[in-house]
């Protein structure tokens, strides 16, 4: 092992624990469409997008200058290509493809946290990265079967980029769930229910809902955040909301929505820093 | 274009941000005027029984602007102003969706009658 923990060298050095834990996840949310896709093709599946992903991490960026349209990248996005083939004959929906590959997520935070637990800033970092970094490809694949999906009108487009993403648990008692795409019609209802219910799974202490990828929040999308975290508060857990960019805080304010009592804050990181405060990981913050 | 369902309101939004991108508009205009367009499609399909959106340029090139043209053929609103006020609903929901438009686009017109349905104007320059 290097004797430095990132999300990389896991990738490189613990492939096969990696992908292990990553099939289980499957399973257990249920994200195998078994009836669809093979166990076996799955598994292979899954396989070969980890192994793009390991041959290319050593060259290109994992941080903030992370960009999947980088040329190192290729191997992911040739493996992703394949996926979404296969997965578009199906019959998959963009949401499986979704959760398929934000599967990934849980064990790449259960080995951060084995390994540089001790060491909450560099796991906030990395758990940073590993989020940035599974919902752009998650993104990119959704994109992706979208674009083989020719016969569909254009007009149905637009509600495919709604995606409904897992909620994953990040420390013991904090969850955290990504809103990707538009959050129009009941999939903002289901992204709510998976979050309480998480809450009461995990005994969750703080709830962190990720608005990073929602491109527009309107006053339904406010009212829906709103909702969810007084849903959220009623159960005893606290919710944070973070990714709100100045373009969408100034709308925000413009529209006229508050968001009385509900915790805010700009990134994922910062949103990590609080909820680790909250839970007495760290204390304050430096 | 045609509002009749919620992802038509989607389709709505990403057509203000592709004529905003047509203009040379900032980012920060663009998130207003698209959030602006979400609001009023939205209203259309679920309290004027769908309707339709254009978009169209106007301006001298350099400093050109969008307008959106909503119309639907729905029961109208009786007393305009009063559901522009932040807070008034109909329905289960903030009320901000109207005087929120207004707030974030650089024209905002609205007309309204039990007989033509509502006819919402918006028009946002690129700065
Ligand atoms: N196109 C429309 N046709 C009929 N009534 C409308 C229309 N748009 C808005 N309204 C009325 O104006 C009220 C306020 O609208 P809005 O400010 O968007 O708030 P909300 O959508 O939260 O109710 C609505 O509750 C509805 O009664
Ligand atoms: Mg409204």
């Amino acid at each position: 092992m290097p004797n430095e923990v990132t999300i990389s060298s896991i990738i490189i050095n613990d492939y096969e624990r990696v992908l292990t834990e990553w099939l289980k996840v499957q399973s257990a949310e249920g994200v195998k469409r078994t009836d669809l896709v093979s166990g076996k093709e799955s598994e292979q599946q899954s396989r070969d997008l980890l192994s793009a992903m390991a041959k290319a991490m050593p060259k290109e960026a994992t941080d903030d200058n992370l960009d999947l349209a980088e040329p190192g990248w290729e191997p992911v996005r040739d493996a992703l290509e394949t996926i979404a083939e296969n997965r578009t004959q199906r019959g998959v929906s963009t949401t499986e493809m979704g959760w398929f590959i934000g599967a990934l997520k849980q064990p790449l935070f259960k080995i951060l946290q084995g390994e540089i637990g001790e060491k909450p800033r560099i796991l906030m970092r990395e758990i940073w990265n590993v989020t940035r970094l599974i919902d752009q490809i998650s993104l990119h694949a959704i994109e992706t079967l979208v674009s083989k999906r020719e016969a569909i009108i254009e007009r149905q487009r637009a509600e495919m980029t709604e995606v409904a993403a897992p909620v994953v648990k990040i420390w013991d008692s904090i969850v955290t769930v990504p809103l990707i795409g538009t959050l129009d019609s009941f999939r903002a209802q289901t992204v709510m229910e998976n979050l309480l219910d998480a809450i009461v799974q995990w005994e969750a202490e703080v709830a962190i809902i990720d608005i990073t990828g929602v491109s527009t929040v309107d006053t339904m999308v406010a009212q829906h955040l709103l909702k969810t975290a007084a849903a959220v508060r009623l159960m005893g857990a606290e919710c944070v909301i973070c990714g709100i960019s100045p373009k969408i805080a100034q709308t925000v304010v413009n529209l006229g929505v508050e968001l009385p009592n509900i915790v805010t804050r700009v990134d994922l990181e910062s949103g990590l820093a609080y909820a680790f405060e909250r839970v007495g990981v760290i204390a304050g913050r430096g | 274009m045609t509002l009749k369902t919620p992802s038509d309101v989607a389709f709505a939004r990403q057509a203000a941000a592709r004529a905003m991108g047509a203009i040379g508009a900032s980012a920060i205009k663009t998130t207003k005027f698209v959030t602006a367009v979400s609001e009023i499609a939205r209203n259309a399909v679920i309290y004027g029984r769908g309707g339709v959106i254009s978009f169209t340029q106007t301006g001298p090139s350099g400093r050109q602007s969008v307008i959106a043209v909503c119309t639907d053929r729905g029961p109208g609103i009786e007393d305009i102003s009063a559901a522009i006020a932040d807070g008034y609903s109909t329905g289960k929901s903030l009320g901000l969706g109207l005087g929120g438009a207004k707030r974030l686009v650089d024209r905002f017109e609205i007309t309204s009658s039990s007989r033509q349905g509502t006819k919402v104007t918006l028009e946002c320059g690129p700065r």
